[in-house]
């Protein structure tokens, strides 16, 4: 196989790491020195070579102890996998993409054999060969969506359209940021969008709407978000807020550098073909500021966004408290020069720290 | 985030098809079928789904929006049916005269607008005439998934419905079929009135009969929510008139016969489209500047936005008037 798997946690001891590789190809979202909402939309339909753009969903070297964390989610609190009764079908329509996608970008590690409708998936690096009927629930071991997700990276929610609305109808939800799926499931775009400040008054969510009804099926479109996390946690769930919310309070000068990651979702945009719901699958990456710095860029820039983020959207992503003991960690990364537009680390033509 | 090195294309992904099969299915429909060029499976498709296709008409670009009407589950083909239009613009004549098996054409991937609610406990299909088309693959659909349905088809006579035989002698007791020509009519009112609750009506035909169904169900307090149209808007005729492009530095002549988003493509300037029918709001353009007075035919904008002036939906909306300037 390509790709050296990790052996590592997101929980308790916190071996989460990421290898130069991963650091390398981090999805780092600030294209310039300061950040502000925009709908920033732009087509997916691939990248460059071994970024994490380059295939339908990507697949790195987190996969398999990812999946073996939102396993544990899912034993503690089932609820985190729900699909309405009208969804199933869109289910079926997540299982075929993500398997006939998978199969297609990383043929050494998946594999998707199709007669008429008896299909034989095999799954190698989570050890899975099993044969099944398309669209026939009694040959899965559990609903389609939930089988597919348990082998696929990143938060998955199935919106139905309705109406012109986008409803929020089903989900494998695991690794989200501060958002629950058992609460929201059901809701309209507007509703599940409520809590976000600043974006309704810019008309954000009017113009993202329009732009998301549009969505064509062998189209589909991509974006990325923020936040920040205390130690490399996926589950940063409402659920289990007493847990992971104290944590914001260990952090020390010691040991920010470690302790404090930069949290980047990778949403894509799909159009199902015959449910004609929209799947919007979210991938987290994690990296610690003390990775990050590796990259001079990078660790300019990210003081500089951070210094100037509007105080609203410091408390929205749940860093307010923190940001005076942040700004004094990047500050030490951050020489004043000027940085390079776009997002790429520039390492052969960036200057190293001047300081 | 300026990930990738990519622009975004306007419109829909398209697929290179083949004309495998032309079968006429009355003395004004015929049913057209395509294989993909590359031999490869269509992609699968929603029930309601439609695509656009391409037609070189002598140097002409005219593009027409179908109902995809085959097996959603069967991807070899891709079949839709045509309406022979004598006072047409020219696009279903095209087709009805110029196209032969083994003719390659282009077609744009499926896009619904009118889809299936699948929360339905139970669909009611009402067709005017080729308004038949979308229902055969809900039809597939709802057989396959062992949903509930039934069909009311209004057309001129026996004869000129399509797919009346094929229907009724498959699903003898779902579909009913009324014509014109022995006095026959849909009777709405009963109908709506014995339903299950949860039910949804699909109504696909002439304007006069989808404004009859909205007005009918909702004066029998069916929500709004339930009852769901779609009709092609083609783009009318009218005055000629002139536009300017600003950002393509032309001026261009829109004809009586074309519609501005075919006026804009014949000078070569790309804009983006899905439907071409008033509903999708893909060509949505801003207006610079505009003396003289719009006629909005559109789906997709709002009131205050047709008040306002300031935006056109090129592909069904005209103008008359002085100095026309869009932002395109």
């Amino acid at each position: 196989m390509t790709i050296q798997f990790n052996t590592e946690t997101f929980r308790d001891d916190y071996s989460f790491r990421n290898s130069d590789w991963a650091i390398k190809r981090f999805p780092f979202p600030f294209h310039e020195d300061s950040y502000m909402y925009s709908v920033n939309m732009e087509q997916h339909r691939g990248g460059p070579k071994g970024s994490v753009y380059e295939m339908r969903f990507d697949v790195d070297e987190h996969y398999v102890s990812e999946m073996a964390d939102r396993a544990i989610v899912l034993a503690e609190d089932p609820l985190r996998c729900q699909s309405l009764p009208h969804m199933t079908l869109a289910g079926w329509d997540t299982l075929e993409l993500i398997m006939v996608s998978k199969s297609e970008d990383y043929p050494d590690l998946f594999e998707l054999h199709r007669d008429g409708n008896r299909w034989r998936w095999i799954n190698k690096p989570m050890d899975i060969d099993h044969t099944f009927t398309f669209l026939d629930e009694t040959t899965l071991p559990c609903g389609p969506l939930e089988y597919i997700t348990r082998q696929a990276q990143g938060d998955y929610a199935v919106l139905d359209q309705r109406d012109d609305m986008l409803y929020m109808d089903a989900g494998m939800v695991t690794t989200q940021a501060d958002w629950s799926l058992d609460f929201d499931i059901g809701m309209d775009f507007f509703e599940w969008h409520a809590p976000v400040p600043l974006a309704h008054e810019m008309g954000i969510f009017k113009r993202a709407l329009k732009f998301l009804l549009n969505i064509q099926q062998g189209a589909p479109a991509r974006r990325l978000n923020w936040t920040m996390t205390v130690n490399p946690l996926l589950d940063t769930s409402p659920e289990n807020y007493h847990k992971w919310g104290v944590q914001k309070t260990t952090l020390t000068p010691e040991n920010i550098g470690s302790k404090q990651h930069l949290r980047v979702e990778l949403q894509t945009f799909y159009r199902l073909p015959r449910s004609n719901a929209l799947l919007f699958p979210i991938r987290c990456y994690l990296i610690s500021f003390q990775d990050l710095v590796t990259i001079p860029k990078w660790g300019r820039r990210l003081h500089r966004v951070i210094r100037d983020l509007p105080e609203e959207l410091a408390t929205y992503k749940g860093f307010i408290d923190n940001r005076p003991l942040m700004l004094d960690y990047l500050s030490r990364y951050d020489d004043g020069l000027p940085t390079s537009p776009g997002v790429w680390p520039d390492l052969d033509t960036e200057p190293s720290l001047q300081k | 985030m300026s990930a990738a090195p990519q622009k975004a294309k306007a419109g829909a992904e398209k697929i290179e098809v083949e004309v495998s099969a032309i079968v006429p299915v009355n003395e004004l429909v015929s049913r057209f079928e395509f294989k993909r060029r590359d031999g490869q499976p269509f992609p699968p498709f929603s029930a309601g789904a439609h695509t656009v296709v391409e037609m070189n008409d002598n140097g002409r670009m005219r593009l027409n929006p179908y109902s995809l009407m085959s097996d959603p589950a069967d991807t070899s083909i891709y079949a839709i049916s045509v309406r022979r239009d004598d006072e047409g613009r020219g696009g279903s004549l095209f087709m009805h005269r110029h196209v032969k098996v083994g003719d390659p054409m282009t077609i744009t991937y499926p896009v619904n607008l009118f889809p299936l609610d699948l929360r339905g406990h139970k669909h009611v299909f009402l067709a005017g005439g080729i308004g038949i088309t979308p229902f055969l693959s809900m039809i597939a659909t709802l057989e396959r998934m062992g949903g509930r349905w039934e069909m009311h088809y209004a057309c001129r006579s026996k004869a000129l419905g399509s797919y009346v035989d094929e229907l009724t002698g498959r699903h003898p007791d779902k579909v009913h079929v009324y014509c014109d020509d022995q006095d026959e009519a849909i009777p709405l009112e009963s109908l709506l009135d014995g339903q299950p609750l949860g039910t949804h009506v699909y109504v696909c035909g002439p304007a006069g009969m989808i404004n009859w169904v909205h007005s009918t169900a909702e004066a029998h307090g069916w929500p709004k929510e339930h009852v769901h149209s779609e009709e092609f808007l083609a783009p009318q005729p009218g005055k000629p008139f002139e536009v300017r492009l600003c950002k393509s530095d032309i001026v261009i002549q829109v004809g009586e016969h074309e519609s501005l988003l075919e006026a804009i493509e014949r000078c070569g300037v790309q804009a983006p489209f899905l439907c071409r029918g008033g509903a999708c709001g893909q060509c949505e353009t801003d207006v610079v500047e505009a003396d003289g007075e719009f006629i909005h035919r559109d789906h997709w904008l709002e009131e205050e936005e047709h008040a306002s002036g300031k935006k056109i939906m090129p592909c069904v909306s005209r103008f008359v008037g002085k100095t026309l300037v869009l932002d395109r």
